[in-house]
């Protein structure tokens, strides 16, 4: 694929100031906000793991009183899914997909502003909560009712107002990247010729659009059942706690597809430039995340085997689960295969990408193990599952938001991040996280449950090891904020294309990239 | 590259290893679960270990392909990138290979599920309710009925003490059931979701308010078995243990008949006169089981949502009104009504103690039997 | 495409935002329809008549809990009874009020196993309304049931469950005396 490199458009730079930022419709500008936001909720997320991981050190309490340490597991689960991972996302599609298809802007860029700035607020809001009477949400991020409902704090009004929120920032921000993908390629893309990353964020964002409304859905029958004397979930009034269940999970299960689809797009972009081979099986690739989004949506009682569940209902998501392996793994061999026979090298990026392929595919066999009802009644509420999502999640997502940055980090700056110290990070990260997620498979099936501030003696080796996995894994992410400031401040000036094996319209512009760019359309073939 | 390799491998070799070996041993290490003591959790167990060997084995083979290219197809080695990109049959196979394995899989996690459905006439039938924190037994066609609480003392918790070897996993008062009975367990809550869990009966079950579940187990072997709330239940989801004492049946008819015997000797309790001095003792016994979790060793509560009883207005107001929130609970408030969860002599002694503790010195007291007339009839 | 305009996307968003509460009488609906959440339909419609009886026994066992602070004393009189399918029989439960206020108490019945819960039909049933006590007052409630002939074969015993929650701040009407 050929193209023509475009010139700049120099009629206005930035505002200045404040306003700038206030103002902003450029998708460079909301895609730096989305990742910096993102960044500061990870660290506050992380300071809350610190917290949760300081008291399980040794058994017994010692630092926090068991409501406070629901409190923090609770806010960690809502800040790293809703106020780290997704925002980064949804940065990096910002940031990139209009660079990556050959637009200008994003399609609603005054929209894309809003959808930004509802963040801050909400999540300020959701913060504010553990300093009310009573504290924060101290139910689980998966807040069941009626622990949610008739036996919350009072603060849980203000949670579901901030659910709303991040719900509503969620689905403008999903309308947008389907218009701006949909309406807005160059003459020549095709869908089938479209990079991989923004066939994923496609898909992402039709989950989007399914499901967070149904959270909205859910969180305002939750209201009404708190302050208007409805008993949607309240057996008392004829309602039904498992209904919560059914509803928050038809949301909760695309969700963690959600979160993960961007991340496969972006080691589809990063694995092949390393490999300087193309990516393995395009289309397979495009059908295996059309499948996999489908299948989402029939699968979330899986999140439900002991609830009661007639044994039809069991088998049924028993197997729609185990199906959802295979397009994943078509999706793992096909990335073997392009790492096969061709001919790599182990910048930064291609690390994060390499231990995503190993590590997700660790997670992402636990996830088959779980997928198993009758061994579910063991694996389930206990760290078995603690285990298999943090590592879907950590070198899954996260994973492949570190690659994204450190790829494409050139791009948006115009200097190159300091390859060692990032080398230490990614080391440090992929240790620290070994020694912090693999025990609890142990701890997990040695019969350690969920959510509790103090075990039984039995686990505490385990656990002590786990702690000083999490301190280190914690720790490393300073490694990054360091190199990033060095970065900035006094980064060797980057190359336009400082990767030999990239390929995308991205690579031909400017770098850093001016602030506007494709103000003409490339030509693709 | 292959310190990747030989870490990953040395991991699954030990896991593997150590799964073989006894549990007991490796308690303080222990990586698998039990294989346990009934059929139902050796059939999950064999499922789990099928379903992880299987597991390894891709494992091995996507991730040795992986190292094998990571080693060998490196631009440092002078490797050159072969350009091929796509292959409609081998997508084919590696797409049915694992619906395959899939299905093989699907069989045993069919059969080994539909075990646990077993409708077959159970022999006991136990009901079992979640309270925010603690588990209450009733079986039924018995007239057993009673509270199993944690006993592992507070200091024990808050590190005062040295940790005993049960600590967090012992109660008051254990299930005892028969082995080689059908027994059916019928699941309910009080309040918010909890779910009943013993690892060694492989039986873990949603206690719902509201709606009953059931599930049945068969021990085959003598012992005791010790398991945990599984579903976040509120502030102490994480001390409210399960104990089940599994007996032969010989035993377990002798422990029917001390039942009897125990709730005679209760019933009696109430009838007679107790000393101030004693209702206090036996007050606070029960406050240290009961009532200390929230409001306190030192009665001063943890405000404002557990108040403080040490100079409150309530304990040294008027003994009805005292007496009424014990036996009945606050609605809208942490505060249960521990009129169905405790006999008439421990509220009588516990509410006793509370006005006459940490100074607050009322002198005054209540007898069991009146209190037993406040509770009313059936109980 | 109509797929590419956000206002398409903005409706299928409000839609399925409307599915959500969608869910909820579909779930009462598939739960009736199924018993699969043990939830029993409310009364009996249509006519009993003894000529539905069949020879074939099974055990019913009736448990009841409290919600919340219900701590009121409430059991059924017979804590298990052996009807013939089709055979009609009653049985009582017994509650009093002990706290120092009317109040107003709603049973819900749930019944395990969850296949059993279509074929159990209830002709007459305290838990059809809200139940008004007085202080100290103890009432006698009646069911009257039967279960439908057609109850699998692997069902030989089941379990049905009230749950006393308390409804007096709900209760609309002036509670009787």
């Amino acid at each position: 694929m050929t193209h023509s490199a475009t010139v700049a458009n120099h009629e206005h730079g930035p505002a200045k100031g404040l306003s700038r930022w206030l103002f902003t419709t450029n998708h460079k500008d909301i895609g730096t906000m989305y990742l910096v936001f993102s960044l500061c909720m990870l660290f506050i997320g992380g300071a809350m793991a610190f917290v949760i991981r300081a008291e399980l050190f040794q058994p017994g309490l010692q630092l926090i009183e068991p409501d406070f340490f629901n409190q923090m597991i609770t806010m960690h689960g809502l800040i790293m899914v809703f106020g780290a991972v997704m925002p980064a996302f949804v940065g990096l599609a910002n940031w990139m997909i209009p660079l990556m298809i050959g637009a200008p802007d994003m399609a609603l860029p005054r929209l894309n502003n809003l959808s930004f700035w509802i963040l801050p607020f909400a999540f300020l809001m959701m913060l504010s909560t553990l300093f009310m009477d009573g504290g924060g949400p101290n139910f689980g991020w998966t807040f069941y009712a009626p622990l949610s409902t008739t036996y919350a704090p009072p603060s849980v009004t203000f949670f579901i107002f901030t659910v709303h929120m991040m719900g509503l920032s969620s689905i403008m921000g999903a309308i947008n990247v389907v218009v701006t993908i949909l309406n807005m390629r160059a003459p020549g893309m095709t869908l089938m010729k479209m990079p991989m990353f923004c066939w994923t964020w496609l898909i992402t964002a039709f989950l989007l659009i399914a499901v967070m409304p149904v959270l909205g859905g859910v969180v305002t029958m939750m209201l009404m059942d708190v302050h208007f004397g409805t008993s949607f979930f309240d057996a008392g009034g004829g309602g039904d706690p498992v209904l919560f269940q059914h509803v928050f999970w038809f949301f909760g299960h695309p969700e963690v597809y959600i979160m993960i689809l961007p991340s496969f797009g972006v080691v589809s972009e990063v694995l092949p430039t390393f490999a300087r081979k193309r990516l393995f099986g395009y289309t397979s690739m495009v059908y295996a995340i059309v499948a996999i989004a489908v299948l989402s949506f029939v699968v979330w009682a899986h999140h439900m085997f002991t609830v009661g569940m007639p044994l039809a209902g069991e088998l049924f998501f028993m197997y729609t689960t185990m199906l959802i392996a295979v397009p994943t793994g078509v999706k793992i061999f096909n990335w073997v295969s392009t790492m096969f026979k061709s001919s790599m090298t182990f910048e930064t990026p291609m690390l994060f990408a390499l231990a995503f392929v190993i590590l997700f595919t660790v997670g992402g066999l636990s996830g088959i193990m779980l997928a198993l009802a009758p061994v579910d009644f063991v694996y389930h509420d206990t760290y078995f599952v603690v285990a298999h999502f943090h590592y879907v999640l950590v070198p899954g997502a996260i994973f492949g938001i570190f690659a994204a940055v450190y790829y494409w980090l050139p791009k948006w700056c115009g200097r190159m991040y300091d390859e060692s110290i990032a080398k230490l990070h990614f080391w440090l990260s992929f240790i620290g996280l070994n020694i912090t997620f693999f025990p609890m498979h142990f701890v997990g099936l040695a019969g350690m449950p969920r959510r509790i501030p103090d075990y039984s003696l039995q686990f505490a080796d385990f656990n002590m090891i786990i702690s000083m996995g999490a301190f280190l894994f914690g720790m490393s992410q300073l490694v990054f904020v360091y190199n990033l400031f060095k970065t900035l401040r006094s980064g060797e000036k980057s190359a336009h294309r400082p990767w030999e094996g990239a390929h995308g319209l991205e690579w031909t512009v400017e770098t850093p990239a001016p602030y506007h760019t494709f103000a003409t359309p490339p030509k693709v073939d | 590259m292959n310190k990747r390799l030989s870490m990953l491998n040395r991991r699954i070799t030990f896991s593997l290893i150590l799964s073989l070996l006894p549990t007991s041993v490796w308690a303080a290490w222990q990586m698998n679960m039990n294989r346990g003591v009934t059929d139902n959790s050796v059939a999950i167990y064999d499922l789990h270990m099928i379903v992880f060997y299987i597991c390894v084995v891709i494992s091995v083979i996507v991730f040795g392909l992986m190292f094998w290219s990571i080693f060998h197809h490196r631009k440092s080695k002078g490797a050159v990138a072969h350009q091929f990109y796509e292959s409609t049959s081998i997508e084919i196979i590696w797409t049915l290979v694992p619906i395959v394995i899939l299905v093989a899989i699907a069989v045993p996690a069919t059969s080994t599920l539909l075990d646990t459905y077993d409708h077959s006439e159970s022999d006991i039938d136990i009901q079992v309710t979640g309270y925010q924190w603690k588990w209450r037994y009733k079986y039924i066609g018995e007239d057993i009925d009673f509270f199993s609480v944690l006993t592992t003392p507070d200091e024990e918790i808050h590190n005062k003490k040295e940790k005993n070897p049960n600590y967090l996993l012992e109660v008051d008062k254990p299930l005892v059931v028969p082995i080689n009975k059908k027994i059916r367990f019928l699941f309910t809550s009080n309040d918010v979701i909890h779910a009943w869990w013993v690892p060694d009966l492989a039986l873990k079950k949603d206690a719902i308010p509201g709606f009953i579940n059931e599930s049945s187990t068969k021990i085959n072997t003598p012992g005791i078995y010790r398991g945990q709330c599984a579903e976040l239940c509120g502030k102490n989801h994480g001390f409210m243990p399960i104990v089940v004492k599994a007996v032969t049946e010989t035993e377990y008819i002798a422990w029917l008949a001390t039942q009897k015997v125990e709730k005679a000797k209760m019933a009696s309790a109430s009838k007679k006169t107790w000393a101030l001095a004693e209702l206090i003792t036996k007050g606070e016994q029960v406050y240290n089981k009961n009532c200390m979790a929230c409001h306190l060793d030192t009665g001063m509560g943890i405000p404002p949502v557990f108040p403080a009883l040490k100079d409150s207005s309530i304990v040294k107001g008027s003994l009805e009104a005292h007496l009424d929130i014990v036996l009945n609970g606050k609605s809208g408030t942490a505060m249960s009504a521990f009129g169905s969860q405790l006999s008439a002599t421990e509220i009588a002694a516990v509410v006793t103690y509370e006005r006459n503790a940490w100074g607050n010195n009322m002198g005054d007291f209540i007898q069991p039997a009146d209190v037993e007339n406040l509770m009313g009839a059936a109980k | 495409m109509k797929l590419a305009k956000p206002r398409t996307l903005a409706l299928i968003s409000i839609m399925m935002f409307g599915f959500g509460f969608l869910l909820v009488p579909l779930y009462s609906v598939f739960c009736e329809l199924t018993g699969i959440n043990g939830k029993t339909s409310g009364a009996f419609q249509g006519s009993y008549s003894s000529h539905q009886m069949v020879a074939r026994k099974v055990k019913v066992q009736f448990i009841s809990n409290q919600n919340a602070n219900m701590n009121w004393p409430f059991k059924a009189l017979e804590e298990q009874v052996e009807v013939n399918l089709g055979e009609k029989r009653k049985v009582v439960f017994n509650v009093t009020n002990i706290t120092n206020s009317v109040a107003v108490t709603q049973a819900v019945p749930s019944v395990s196993p969850s296949a059993a819960a279509p074929y159990l039909h209830k002709i007459e049933c305290f838990c059809f309304e809200q139940q008004t006590l007085a202080i100290g007052e103890n009432k006698e409630m009646p069911l009257v049931f039967f279960i439908d002939k057609e109850l699998p074969d692997h069902i030989n015993k089941l379990t049905l469950s009230y749950t006393l929650f308390d409804v007096t701040k709900d209760h609309i009407q002036a509670p009787s005396s």
